[in-house]
């Protein structure tokens, strides 16, 4: 399916990012996404526009219906994110700080777990025991788009050049004086690449939140299949990847943008 | 210098040498004495690693005057960085004491202590996220310094370590040369005005002709400031040309001599310190002196027109007459009148004669 592309996509490219240097603002890419996005949207929109919608059909293929989806799949996908952001920032600062291999050691294999764990598996076991609706995709959520941020806040802390460190604590700054002023500024760039992994995977992600009836996008794509309505189908891939797509392209700007300068 | 040595040797000035040097040597030793420096004590000091037996400083005792400019010199891990990271607690003594003017810096909060010790790294360590501005307001914010005072002592810290403040105040450090970052580095331990330097290296990653030019300045700066100064190096030549005392230091810190530059290279305690010193140690002490403090021959000796101003050192004579293979060169005043002549026997005497290494030594 196409969403699991931009994931796969996502990762392969989270890691290499962590090594560039601030480059040109106006790539080829930053110009293309944008138009890409739109070409694709209105090709759809027309391509729709050519076919006999029936009654099935119009229940979904509407404005409103289309809306309120697409608003449940963002509301799902940045409450995640802002989650994941919340938790895995201080546990990866946590687990940098640590010098107990077991604490670090921990939090690294719940991580790794919460990724690893198949997101529909994850998500229908948990309405099982607990409860369907927006909680539980949301923990199902941030369990699976954990480990980018945590990750990358441990390779951004410890990427930080030691003699900087050294001659903060010689300058008489407090251990919090050096992580506020000094390390976590120099590891945004990094951080900030692992969220947006982080997001991407949770607008994949949440299309699954229609399997314990928490709404989103993955609404119609599961419609489309059960009633053999493919436009149905196709609209709701098409949208997911957009989404997918265009938070990347913001995400991508938001780093450019927060990276301190001098970096 | 005591002033019954000054007297015998400007007695013995030969061609009627005014005293003039004499006394501008005094003058020079009472400006180094005014000093806004600390006077540092290590007593005793030990450190040892973790669950290692062998200590890697073993019972480091020392006493700093203020103003001084001590060298640690030794090779790479004989412990002099060590000694030296333990004035400012980066790493913690296992035991003995270090006061600096008399206080008990272990029992000072180390963040508190080190906002009064200026710190210099080799690798410099400027903030790379930070303007050269920001980076020299660190320490003076630590301590709430007003926004008006920090910003009128970064431009006169930028000025006084020779970068123009409306230039680069505003830079970030990748845009600075290696030489401009290093000297930010130093404006920056200067920053609140510590009355101790700690400096571990901190020329040591420019190249040669850098490196020169920052030991002068640096050189010029410390005369007018006068902070008592640990620096640490490995490199025996940029210890004898900086420090008013060195320490030669073997494995576990061991202080093998701890004198003057003069002294330790006219007479090295030991093997080791000599193989440290090594080749050309007359060469050496002879730059340490200048001609204004050397006994020199009358100005009507002085074959050829070649001379050279007496502020220069007896290495800087003897490069010439080897240059010029004349018997003797004229030594010239500030007014470029030539005062006085230099033979190489008159270089020979000086490198024989106590009194003249007892005369360079003695500024410290």
């Amino acid at each position: 399916m196409t969403f699991e592309a931009v994931i796969e996509r996502d990762v392969s490219v989270a890691p290499a990012e962590l090594g560039v240097r601030r480059a040109r603002f106006w790539t080829l890419r930053r110009i293309a996404t944008p138009i890409v996005i739109v070409l694709v949207l209105l090709a759809l929109f027309l391509w729709i526009q050519t076919l006999e919608i029936d009654s099935i059909m119009a229940r979904t293929l509407n404005a409103d219906y289309i809306l309120l989806r697409t608003r449940e799949h963002l509301e799902l996908t940045f409450i995640a994110s802002a989650l994941v952001a919340v938790l895995a920032i201080p546990a990866g600062i946590v687990a940098s700080r640590t010098t107990s291999r077991l604490l670090r050691g921990t939090i690294l294999t719940i991580a790794n777990i919460g990724q690893a764990t198949p997101a529909i598996g994850f998500i229908i076991l948990l309405a099982i025991i607990w409860q369907i609706g927006f909680q539980t995709a949301l923990i199902a959520l941030v369990a699976y788009s954990f480990l980018p941020v945590l990750r990358n806040t441990m390779v951004g802390l410890a990427q930080i050049d030691p003699s900087v460190t050294e001659s903060a604590r010689g300058m008489g700054m407090n251990p919090g004086q050096v992580l506020r002023r000094i390390e976590l500024p120099l590891a945004v760039p990094v951080i900030l690449a692992g969220l947006r992994t982080s997001l991407v995977f949770c607008v994949g992600v949440a299309t699954v939140a229609t399997f314990i009836d928490a709404g989103g996008l993955g609404d119609m794509i599961v419609n489309g299949l059960k009633l053999q309505r493919f436009p149905v189908l196709i609209t709701g891939a098409v949208l997911v990847s957009c989404i997918a797509l265009l938070i990347d392209w913001l995400a991508s700007i938001a780093e450019d943008l927060l990276r301190p300068k001098g970096v | 210098m005591t002033d019954s040595t000054a007297d015998t040797g400007a007695s013995r000035v030969l061609g009627g040498r005014p005293t003039e040097a004499t006394i501008r040597t005094t003058t020079t030793i009472t400006t180094v004495k005014n000093t806004s420096g600390a006077h540092i004590e290590l007593k005793n000091v030990n450190k040892v690693y973790g669950e290692q037996t062998v200590p890697a400083v073993e019972d480091f005792s020392m006493d700093v005057e203020p103003g001084e400019l001590i060298m640690f010199v030794g090779p790479s891990g004989c412990g002099k960085t060590t000694t030296m990271k333990m004035i400012n607690r980066i790493i913690e003594p296992t035991s003995g004491s270090i006061t600096v003017d008399g206080r008990d810096v272990l029992s000072l909060n180390p963040n508190e202590l080190r906002r009064h010790i200026g710190y210099v790294i080799q690798q410099i360590g400027l903030f790379p996220h930070m303007t050269i501005a920001e980076n020299i307001s660190v320490v003076p914010k630590l301590l709430g310094w007003s926004k008006e005072k920090t910003r009128n002592r970064v431009d006169e810290l930028l000025s006084v370590v020779q970068l123009d403040p409306k230039t680069f105040a505003g830079r970030y450090p990748k845009q600075l040369s290696g030489g401009q970052q290093q000297r930010v580095g130093v404006a920056r331990a200067l920053a609140a005005d510590p009355p101790v330097m700690l400096m571990d290296e901190p020329f040591g990653a420019t190249d040669p002709i850098t490196r020169e030019k920052l030991q002068v300045e640096f050189l010029r700066l410390q005369e007018s400031i006068g902070k008592t100064i640990i620096f640490v190096t490995h490199d025996f030549d940029e210890a004898v040309r900086l420090g008013d005392r060195i320490a030669v230091l073997s494995d576990r810190s061991k202080i093998e001599q701890f004198d003057t530059p003069a002294n330790i290279l006219r007479a090295p305690a030991n093997d080791y310190v000599a193989s440290f010193i090594g080749h050309g140690a007359a060469l050496k002490r002879l730059a340490l002196i200048p001609l204004y403090d050397a006994l020199l021959g009358r100005a009507s000796d002085a074959r050829g027109t070649a001379s050279l101003p007496e502020t220069d050192s007896l290495r800087d004579a003897l490069d010439l007459l080897v240059l010029t293979g004349l018997p003797a060169i004229g030594v010239t005043d500030a007014s470029g009148k030539v005062v006085a002549s230099v033979t190489v026997d008159q270089i020979s005497a000086e490198l024989g004669d106590d009194v003249g290494g007892a005369a360079a030594g003695a500024l410290s």
